[in-house]
């Protein structure tokens, strides 16, 4: 192996700040290595009780009837809510940042009211003294449920006569309502050029089907919510959220009450990776409060966490692809039929922009299919769709590859797309990264390090993730001592407050300790949106620059005002202001804060934004692994992460990033799936069953940042939380091809999916 | 419901007597009777790891383990980890090399991590990995963790 200039993490850095792309301790890591950090579920209030959730056993099942009373008569019992207990939600949208979604399935998901639609879905709420006590009254609900056959996967609700899960759902035909109900919500299409003209022109077409399973985000902390419905009216919430705002306003929406009447205190959040968007727990026990009149704390279990949130999309994609055989790609179609879960909102949208992104390909059509199954309402993971997306595009390129003789990161090469190539579904690309990522992949001593030995193989994949902007608030006052309080409205999953307070001390010349960040509740802190689309560094960041710069022009004219000189004769650099006007005079950050008060009173800087200018990240892996061709098992030999990450403010937290996402990505490539019985009840919903990779079953995953600065950010940054989850399950696909010669269409490529291509391929009856 | 049991433990050096349901968990009594919540619930069958103590010094799940059967045994939670105000080298290692996103495994693979350099001073990467296949982390992929345990092998070795 080639390891004389090989680090197992690099930075290829552009550009150098002075507190932007150091490595400081994050501000919040004493409390979480000390076990003093206070998660939603650590909370504890005078008077709290205990809430429990009834569940339906039946994936798809009439509810004719809820007798509660004898729960009601339970002596530890306080409060039991059902669905009567909400108000009829009418025709109303509510926004949840990252789009809007009709009030009556973000309502019915909460408590299911008619029909329950999924095993797991919520029929009634308990609240009791004791978590003990209330999971026993849960017993004491007596429902009486007309069994309906269950749908499970999209082609099969798709077909004419399958089960219909929403009478009154009908089908978005391109854009058109349409009269037909069926379990398809929405149909759309994306065109460019000319698709039969493509194929006409292309030496070489592939065209492959794939299938990949439903996956959970796993994050370890289970959901959980503390609410008092207080004696004024106001409903007081804490709890582990991505959005504390996006919280609040689906909660008063549920309740109709204003949002003003909803305040949310953000506890810290042991992972969400998109599962702790939606809104699950707060309006029922909030319910709980008002008649009880206790605060209630509800915490999900892990069975509840697998059967009863948001996991992602199950999909069918058909993808067909043409190259010239010069290697130049001339067509692409994908058909993608993505599951929604039980409420549509499948995340077949964002698959389907990121498709064919990394391709600079004249002719696209692309159909895309949101289709309602009886499985638990989908929600974000982390790039969400692009990941089975990537895996069908990313192995037909690398048959391509295979059947044109080309190196595989070549022919990529040859059709990459760059600043000003049109995606299919319309936007023209700004400067991106994805040539700098696939150079720096076949530059890396690991591409080209020999692999020997029977049953092992190398794999390549790209991904591209489009990342968001999305508005955020932040302010930040100047104390007497030359720090500075940044409050802000991000909830924190992975060290932001401090890739936050390095962009505050970069403009301010101050060091990064001296900036105390605080993630804010929903009354102290301007409307910020969900901490999701890898947008907090970014956007939240654009916040914060602008809230600094306002403090440091603050600072500039009370300066002048102090040495009796014209505003625009102070210079601020590096944390010092200086003037040459006649004198020469110069004060420092810290020395000018002491004097705050006694010239004209504090400073506070502010910022409320909505940042165009987002910058699209592109991933990549290359990826070693040995086939047991005995058991199907694929082991991992050597991992590498490429992601373009704009600048990394904080380079172990992006580092970070990476590999974690590149884990989850290998979880769902090799073992994650939910496996489902046909009546709809999942098999495996513990995390013994389920099987997230443990430290054993992994290398080390090297990491490679490039950094190829976004314009629309003053210090470059992209954002980096999603993109890397996307290539794994291709490049362990490929790796296994070049391992033992089978292509897989399918994830999990668990050791079963394994022998059996294995035994296709040598006719071997299975 | 059965009488509540008296129990008298040892949790981070100190005496500790409470009462609990004889249903109750030894987690459910550290976070909601005893008060310490640094032990965290990830899943509450044995699987995550998240709520790891040591139980007269071995490492067990404390949400598999019932409170009355800490009658008379040392507990150690991530509580006890620290020496005063300052850090154990295992935290501040974690600090330095980023070896936590979230948090919420951390606890857990911070007391897991001490018992195993306790009897291994310089433990092996395959051996960090094994001992900590029964922790749960979804946020680093483990890599940073594993460093950093390796990190504070180093340092505890360096300062005897």
């Amino acid at each position: 192996m080639s390891t004389q200039n090989y680090e197992p993490n690099m930075v290829l850095s552009t550009t150098e700040f002075d507190v932007i792309g150091t490595r400081p301790v994050r501000h919040d890591g004493a409390d979480k290595v000390t076990g003093r950090a206070l998660y939603g579920a650590d909370i504890e209030l005078s008077g709290l009780i205990h809430g429990a959730i009834l569940r339906s056993p039946h994936a798809h099942a009439r509810i004719k009837s809820v007798d509660t009373s004898e729960a009601e008569a339970h002596p530890a019992v306080r409060a039991v809510v059902t669905s009567a207990d909400l108000a009829d939600a009418g025709d109303q949208m509510v926004d949840l940042g990252e789009g809007a979604m009709p009030l009556k399935f973000l309502r019915g998901n909460v408590l299911a009211s008619g029909k329950a639609l999924y095993r797991g879905h919520a029929i009634a709420a308990v609240a009791a003294t004791s978590l003990h006590d209330a999971q026993e009254a849960l017993k004491l609900i007596k429902v009486e449920y007309e069994v309906l056959p269950a749908t499970l996967t999209a082609p099969d609700a798709m077909r004419d006569g399958a089960p219909i899960l929403h009478e009154d759902l009908k089908t978005t035909e391109l854009g058109k309502p349409t009269d037909k109900v069926s379990n398809v919500s929405n149909h759309f299409q994306h065109v460019k050029g000319d698709i039969e003209a493509g194929f006409a022109e292309a030496d070489l077409v592939i065209e492959r089907e794939f299938n990949t399973a439903t996956v959970h985000q796993g994050y370890i902390e289970p959901h959980n919510t503390t609410v008092l419905w207080n004696n004024d009216g106001r409903v007081q919430i804490w709890c582990s959220s991505q959005g504390s705002f996006t919280i609040r306003d689906t909660t008063a929406a549920i309740l109709e009450m204003p949002v003003s009447q909803v305040k949310v205190t953000p506890m810290e959040i042991g992972g969400g990776f998109g599962g702790k968007i939606p809104v699950y727990l707060e309006p029922v026990a909030a319910v709980l409060s008002k008649k009880s009149g206790h605060p209630v704390k509800i915490v999900m279990s892990r069975a509840d966490e697998f059967e009863a949130t948001g996991p992602t999309p199950g999909s069918r994609i058909k993808v067909k692809m043409g190259v010239r055989n010069d290697g130049k790609m001339v067509a692409a179609q994908a058909w993608m039929a993505y599951e929604a879960g039980a409420y549509p909102g499948a995340m077949v949208v964002p698959g389907s922009m990121c498709v064919f992104a990394a391709y600079d390909i004249e002719n696209i059509l692309i159909d895309g299919f949101d289709v309602v199954v009886n499985k638990p309402s989908t929600a974000a993971y982390r790039a969400p769709g692009a990941t089975n997306a990537a895996f069908t595009t990313e192995t037909i390129v690398d048959e391509m590859a295979e059947k044109l003789g080309i190196d595989p990161l070549e022919l990529r090469l040859k059709n990459a797309a760059t600043k000003g190539t049109r995606r299919a579904d319309g936007p023209k690309y700004p400067r991106i990264g994805c040539v700098e990522v696939l150079e720096a992949m076949k530059n890396h001593p690991h591409y080209n390090a020999p692999l020997e030995g029977p049953n092992r193989g190398r794999g390549v994949a790209i991904g591209f993730w489009f990342n968001v902007g999305l508005p955020s608030s932040c302010s930040m006052s100047v104390n007497a001592d030359g720090t500075v309080m940044l409050i802000e409205g991000s909830p924190d999953i992975g060290g932001t407050r401090t890739s936050l307070a390095m962009q505050a001390a970069e403009v301010l010349g101050i060091a990064v300790g001296d900036v105390r960040p605080t993630v804010a509740d929903t009354d102290s802190v301007g409307f910020t949106a969900v901490t999701g689309g890898s947008r907090v560094t970014f956007a939240t960041g654009i916040a914060v620059i602008k809230a600094a710069r306002d403090v440091r022009d603050q600072m500039s004219q009370r300066v002048a005002r102090i040495w009796g000189v014209k505003e625009e004769d102070v210079e601020f650099e590096k944390g010092v202001f200086t003037s040459n006007n006649g004198t020469k005079n110069s004060i420092t950050f810290k020395e000018l804060a002491k004097q705050l008060s006694s010239s004209g009173g504090p400073i506070v800087g502010r910022a409320a934004i909505n940042p165009p200018g987002v910058g699209g990240s592109f991933s990549g892996n290359i990826a070693d692994v040995e086939v047991d061709p005995e058991t199907g098992k694929v082991t991992i030999l050597r991992f590498t992460a490429f992601q373009d990450a704009g600048k990394a403010v904080h380079p172990s937290y992006v580092e970070g990033q990476m590999q974690g996402g590149s884990v989850q990505g290998i979880g769902w490539a090799l073992n994650e799936e939910y496996f489902m019985n046909p009546e709809g009840k999942m098999m495996n919903s513990s995390l013994l069953d389920y099987r997230m990779p443990t430290s054993l079953d992994l290398p080390m995953i090297d990491t490679v940042i490039i950094e190829v600065p976004n314009p629309g950010h003053p210090y470059g940054v992209r954002g980096v939380g999603e993109a890397n989850i996307i290539p794994p399950p291709a490049a362990l696909a490929n790796a296994v091809y070049h391992a033992v010669g089978v292509r897989m269409d399918r994830l999990p490529m668990n050791p079963v999916a394994v022998m059996e291509a294995i035994w296709e391929k040598e006719d071997v009856p299975a | 419901m059965p009488r509540k049991v008296q129990v008298q433990t040892k949790i981070n050096g100190e005496e500790v007597e409470f009462l609990c349901e004889p249903r109750q968990s030894l987690l459910e009594a550290l976070r909601d009777i005893v008060g310490l919540t640094g032990s965290k619930e990830g899943c509450n069958d044995g699987n995550c790891g998240a709520c790891t103590v040591l139980f007269d010094g071995r490492i067990v799940t404390s949400c598999l383990v019932l409170a009355v059967e800490a009658e008379g045994k040392q507990i150690t939670t991530i509580e006890g980890i620290a020496m005063g105000n300052e850090l154990h080298p295992i935290q501040q290692c974690f600090l330095e090399g980023a070896a936590l996103q979230c948090g919420v495994c951390t606890p857990g693979i911070i007391v897991a991590a001490k018992a195993l350099l306790d009897q291994d001073s310089n433990p092996s990467e395959e051996k960090i990995r094994l001992w900590l296949a029964n922790n749960l982390c979804r946020c680093t992929g483990y890599d940073k963790i594993v460093r950093s345990v390796q990190a504070a092998a180093e340092r505890m070795q360096e300062a005897r």
